[in-house]
């Protein structure tokens, strides 16, 4: 009898493997979705390897050097849906912090001998090098979110995946508002939904690892942390995490820093 | 795969799978002696220790997790050590217990994927562990609830169980109430034998007849098998603080194949992880834990690298054990975390993840800011030994057929559950994919 199970192939750059492995994470799950799905090519769970095309592909990880670039451009030739998944794969990860220092500056602080490195000064996000049909936020994925989408990949419908805040989150589980009653530093306004407002619940500000949610308004949470009192550097370094790699987040961080040297400039000129 | 004929053999295995990460490897024979072996890395490096040079300590533990997602609390469990060890701080007891309570979760949660998913459809002839389903489901249910309860323990501690958000610098956020931890019980109780059944099982395996001459290290703990410990041990008689072993380790970084090699004093290779802490501290593990090992034929030094897989299921019998006994001596921690006050100075944490020894140095500034940032992963630490390990495998199996021995390398690798996403950070992509 032949296979008609639709096929699934999961492509890994540069990235920590924990967005591969929430599919594995899936314990309850995963032997069901094994026998609906045929999981054609997973380098991480399996030595098989079946040749494309595939039906569907879930890509990890950003894209940092030159190979990966074409890699990534052969996975697309390859695959009918093709579905990004986390923040190194959406936005180009933490290891986007590179693209905000010099040239070269990385590597020679990590490699005795930079010159056998071969890595591009720029960590980013796969749609900055293929057409990409969906992408799927936070670093890590949630789960339930990954088994929404394989579930709706399988009948061909539309993933339901709120584009709203942590915020109205934490409203939904009846949070006390950190950063109203506490004045602690919290991303959670401009913070796209999905982990279930963890960070708030055990009373930790947000901090912003599902990226900008829809319509985000950074500026105006940065000016609320600066009247709390927060320094321009630290709110900066707030934006400039897992998501600085995504303009909305990476550009507030980028402004902040600028204003926070201003700033030291004015009060090294008075003081002198 | 394997190709050449006559005098000259080739073992290439582009893409190796059932490892965290990315790599190859890649075996020369010439008129019958292995003459080449490398384990190549051609996962892209993410720079971590240049990215955290000006962050704040206190980023260290979320910002260093992202480097390993199967292994994210033994990052933040190291990047908290140094920090404290860098600002003088010495935590509660119950913040000590609390985080070793949340280290067996990672280490259930680890084992079980390793076991299970990862390195058992080696030995019983399956490409994964779907295939290994089909033949034995029971088995496959019983790996994945095991992995489901350590991923279990990591919410109810950390929040979640990739990335967890409840870690900080001095302990965490929020203590969970003692009814939460004690939730807990039921699953592990039915962890606890499943782990024992998990022992019995892989200890029936067929092994091939290979055994390793291993310098072991490993952090010791007098009185307990070792998860996090300010002691550093080794099979020829080191006795050291993490601090004085982070500054006999010597990296060096060469053009060839995978870089920055970790040796001794920059000459004596070694090995860390499950085979490494077994052989130091096999007589710290409680009774359901060293049954468990004499059942399996276990001694108290294993030195076969294929049976690695045994004492990982009696770390997994340890670390089910261990869990319990902190659920039933929990207290809340009160206040969850130490205040910790930057000062200026050099810190080192070492904790043992999963796959082995993981070490961090910090140099911070007097406003906690962190100056310069080492991390040595188990990975790194092993790849010389798992390249002895692939040449002395290869040798013992030259008469296998060409799919049979590249099979055999592969499984070689996997002996130690190499996480490469670990070790990259600072491995060289000027390798060529073969």
């Amino acid at each position: 009898m032949t296979d008609t199970r639709p096929t699934l192939a999961v492509w890994k750059f540069a990235s920590c493997d924990g967005c591969q492995l929430s599919l594995l994470d899936c314990e309850d799950e995963l032997l069901v979705i094994t026998g609906a799905i045929r999981i054609a090519h997973f380098t991480e769970m399996s030595r098989a390897h079946v040749e494309g095309p595939y039906d569907v592909s879930l890509v990890e990880g950003s894209i940092t050097t030159e190979a990966d670039a074409e890699r990534v451009r052969e996975v697309r030739r390859s695959s009918r849906r093709l579905i990004t998944i986390g923040a190194c794969a959406t936005a180009g990860g933490i290891q986007a912090l590179r693209n905000f220092a010099e040239d070269g500056a990385y590597a020679s602080t990590v490699y005795p001998h930079p010159e056998f490195v071969s890595s591009l000064d720029t960590s980013t996000p796969i749609s900055g090098h293929v057409a990409v049909d969906l992408e799927l936020q936070g670093c890590p994925i949630d789960r339930r979110q990954l088994l929404e989408v394989i579930a709706a990949e399988l009948v061909g419908r539309r993933p339901v995946i709120p584009g709203y805040t942590v915020c109205q989150q934490c409203k939904g589980r009846g949070t006390v508002c950190l950063l109203v009653s506490k004045g602690t530093a919290c991303l959670g306004p401009v913070t796209r939904a999905g982990c279930g407002a963890l960070c708030p619940s055990i009373g930790r500000g947000c901090y912003g690892c599902f990226g900008p949610s829809e319509g985000a308004n950074p500026e105006a949470l940065a000016g609320r942390l600066l009247s709390e009192g927060m320094a321009p550097v630290d709110t900066s370094r707030l934006f400039a995490t897992f998501y600085v790699g995504n303009p909305v987040f990476g550009n507030q961080a980028t402004a902040l820093a600028a204003s926070s040297e201003t700033g030291l400039n004015e009060q090294e000129e008075e003081s002198t | 795969m394997t190709h050449g004929s006559g005098a000259h053999r080739t073992v290439a295995v582009e893409g190796l799978s059932r490892v965290e990460g990315e790599g190859s490897l890649r075996v020369e024979v010439r008129d019958g002696v292995v003459q080449d072996v490398a384990l190549s890395i051609f996962e892209p490096p993410r720079f971590f220790e240049a990215l955290l040079e000006g962050r704040l300590a206190s980023e260290a533990p979320d910002i260093t997790a992202r480097i390993c997602g199967i292994c994210p609390v033994a990052y933040q469990m190291s990047a908290c050590a140094a920090v404290e060890d860098a600002c003088g701080i010495t935590v509660d007891e119950r913040i000590t217990a609390l985080r070793r309570l949340l280290y067996c979760g990672e280490w259930i949660q680890s084992h079980a994927l390793h076991i299970y998913l990862l390195h058992a459809p080696d030995f019983l002839g399956c490409a994964d562990a779907v295939e290994l389903a089909e033949r034995d489901r029971a088995a496959v249910e019983r790996g994945l609830a095991l992995k489901r309860t350590g991923n279990l323990i990591m919410e109810t501690i950390g929040g979640r169980a990739i990335h967890p958000v409840n870690v900080r610098v001095g302990g965490f956020y929020r203590a969970p109430t003692v009814a939460e931890v004690g939730a807990l019980v039921e699953p592990l109780r039915r962890a606890l034998d499943a782990a024992v059944a998990t022992v019995a099982w892989v200890g029936g395996f067929d092994f091939p007849d290979v055994e390793g001459d291993y310098r072991f290290v490993a952090l010791r703990s007098p009185g307990r098998y070792p998860i996090e410990s300010d002691r550093v041990a080794s099979s020829d008689g080191l006795d050291t603080s993490p601090a004085g072993f982070a500054d006999m380790v010597i990296e060096e970084h060469v053009a060839r194949s995978t870089a920055l090699h970790a040796r001794i004093g920059g000459r004596l290779d070694y090995l860390t992880g499950p085979l490494a802490r077994y052989a130091l501290n096999s007589s710290e593990l409680p009774d359901p834990a060293r049954q468990a090992a004499e059942g399996a034929g276990l001694g108290t030094i294993c030195t076969n690298p294929f049976q690695s897989i045994i004492v990982r299921a009696v770390e997994l019998v340890f670390a089910c054990h261990e869990a319990l006994r902190l659920i039933a001596a929990y207290e809340p921690p009160d206040p969850p975390a130490a205040f910790v006050q930057p000062r200026a100075g050099v810190g080192t944490g070492a904790t043992e993840a999963p796959r082995g020894l993981l070490f961090h140095r910090y140099e911070l500034d007097d406003n906690g800011l962190i100056r310069t940032a080492r991390i040595v992963p188990p990975t790194s630490q092993n790849q010389i030994t798992i390249e002895s390990d692939l040449r002395r495998v290869a040798q013992a199996a030259l008469e296998l057929p060409d799919d049979e021995l590249t099979w055999r390398c592969e499984q070689a690798v996997r002996n130690h559950d190499p996480c490469i996403s670990c070790a990259a950070h600072f491995l060289d992509v000027t390798v060529a994919r073969q």
